[in-house]
């Protein structure tokens, strides 16, 4: 039984010593170096007022996409899940979508059909709303690359909970409204709080879609991620380092509540 | 993170779920039709107009200008770079993630809990601030003496980091729930070890091998943020297709960078309808 036991911790020095390298030391080193001269540098990188101004832009933009996804996310799943209709495959497979498409193409799309030159965004700005280079263009890019996640964890346990009890509130005389707060709403409750959490953090991180959107405006349309890539390109590598740093713990938090949000299959 | 509920798969006809799906009755058609129109709506205006303008556009000036701007040297040269390394970052994924999934299901060992939770880590971490991981370990200023930065191996490196879940996530589960009494039988029958993972291990894992592989080349070909830093930009050397669409639109080239992404567009179509048809295979082999 030597041979086994041999390949066995092959595999697994080979599986940790990949991970180290790739994930633990990177992590690890950038987080080492945001702390290494203690936690007054950390705080006083995030409180300048462009890194102010940064997570405000940031919380804005992911705030309305949270929103606008979580609304899409329940009603596509019930629509999904109890309703028939023609083109069903058609509209599932299309949710998907966002997830194949780079995050640049997310946003030339978004100003080919929203920029200042085009026929809806020159309709737009006529009426004093402007898309691109401004807010609701950074909301349209978060909404585009986050909008599958509250579904697809929605779907699953709506279609494992079944219709009965809703069934039953019908016949006893319950509204639309009623049954759905009553019934289906508690029913899919930590699943859609596990939906939330992966929408929120992906809109927190998302980089590239905002970054062509935004125009990169210091102080204006910057958010933490594109704050991050701004100082490490002008040599301000504590204050990239502790936005970054603020970024990932965020990361591993959202790890730790989807961790224990996640439904247990 | 965007794909782990992606990949969980569909439950099978038969189960709780697909019998409820064939009994709903109650919805009125008024409502359905409401309901239908708004997500369709919101679908609309966010994903799916943008994305046909950017195909219109790209074909907007005839073919031969679309040809001419794909080919573009820096263009080309982007975009063989992204599916060559693409490629081999599959293939990495592929057995690095499976030998992962299986350390993780059938080893043990104190702290696998926490290396399972970390699996996770480069989905909900920002890409910008992966890139910027990897540049402090393997950049200029590295405490290992290794300068992978402005390489084409920096840009590897980062496309493995980004996709490093996809392989593991799609294998594990698979591997869980193997039934072990044939492994047994095998062994019992006198087969070594590797013919054991060969002929009873291995082709149950195939499918879901392939298909996070697939998801793997997908999210590299389309991957942006976490090579801005790392790879400089430098075209014809480390320039990926995404870093070239943005530069171009930078530029205010719209069409040339239209024309781009439509080719990423239908490289990623094609490798999701493979994983489509790799999946519906992988079911009928139950």
């Amino acid at each position: 039984m030597a041979k086994p036991r041999l390949s066995r911790w092959g595999l697994r020095t080979l599986a940790l010593v990949y991970l180290l390298f790739l994930l633990v030391l990177p992590v690890g080193l950038i987080i080492w170096r945001t702390f290494g001269a203690g936690l007054g540098p950390f705080f006083d990188a995030l409180t300048s007022p462009s890194a102010v101004h940064a997570f405000q832009v940031t919380l804005t933009v992911a705030l309305w996409a949270v929103v606008a996804n979580t609304i899409f996310g329940i009603g596509a799943s019930i629509l999904l899940v109890r309703h028939r209709f023609p083109g069903k495959r058609l509209l599932n497979a299309l949710i998907d979508l966002p997830m194949a498409v780079s995050p640049v193409v997310v946003g030339l799309a978004l100003i080919l059909v929203y920029g200042r030159y085009s026929p809806v965004g020159g309709l737009l700005e006529s009426w004093g709303v402007q898309v691109i280079f401004s807010t609701p263009g950074m909301v349209l890019a978060t909404v585009f690359v986050s909008l599958p996640l509250v579904v697809r964890a929605v779907v699953p346990v709506l279609e494992e909970l079944g219709d009965e009890q809703e069934q039953a509130a019908h016949t006893l005389g319950a509204s639309r409204l009623q049954a759905f707060r009553r019934i289906t709403l508690p029913g899919i409750r930590s699943a859609l709080a596990y939906g939330v959490v992966l929408c929120l953090a992906r809109s927190l991180g998302e980089y590239g879609a905002v970054a062509v959107v935004s125009g990169r405006l210091v102080d204006q349309t910057q958010t933490l991620t594109l704050f991050v890539e701004e100082r490490f390109q002008n040599f301000d590598q504590p204050a990239a380092f502790a936005a970054a740093t603020a970024l990932a713990l965020i990361a591993v938090i959202t790890l730790l509540l989807t961790k224990l949000l996640r439904p247990k299959d | 993170m965007t794909t782990d509920t992606a990949v969980r798969p569909a439950p099978a006809p038969g189960s709780p779920g697909a019998g409820a799906r064939a009994r709903s009755r109650f919805p009125v058609s008024g409502g359905t039709a409401l309901g239908l129109g708004s997500a369709v709506l919101y679908m609309s205006l966010i994903v799916l107009i943008p994305l046909a303008v950017v195909v219109w556009r790209s074909a907007d000036q005839g073919l031969g200008y679309f040809w001419r701007a794909v080919t573009t040297p820096d263009a080309w040269a982007a975009l063989t770079f992204t599916v060559g390394a693409s490629v081999i970052v599959a293939l990495i994924n592929l057995v690095m993630g499976t030998i992962i999934a299986w350390v993780l299901v059938r080893d043990r060992f104190p702290g696998k809990g926490i290396v399972d939770t970390l699996i996770d880590l480069p989905f909900a971490l920002p890409t910008i601030v992966a890139g910027l991981v990897l540049l402090a370990l393997y950049g200029p200023e590295s405490p290992l003496g290794v300068n992978l930065a402005y390489s084409r191996i920096g840009v590897v490196l980062a496309l493995l980091f980004v996709t490093l879940p996809f392989v593991v996530r799609t294998v594990q589960p698979v591997l869980l729930e193997l039934d072990r009494d044939m492994e047994q039988a095998a062994a019992s029958l006198g087969a070594s070890a590797f013919q054991t993972f060969r002929r009873i291990i291995l082709p149950n894992l195939v499918p879901a091998m392939l298909s996070g592989t697939a998801l793997a080349f997908t999210r590299s070909i389309a991957e942006f943020g976490s090579t801005v830093l790392i790879s400089g930009n430098l075209p014809f050397k480390t320039q990926v297709a995404a870093v070239n669409i943005f530069s171009q639109i930078e530029g205010d080239n719209q069409t040339g960078a239209a024309a781009i992404s439509t080719v990423l567009l239908i490289v990623a179509l094609v490798a999701l309808i493979s994983l489509d048809l790799l999946q519906r295979w992988g079911s009928r082999r139950g």
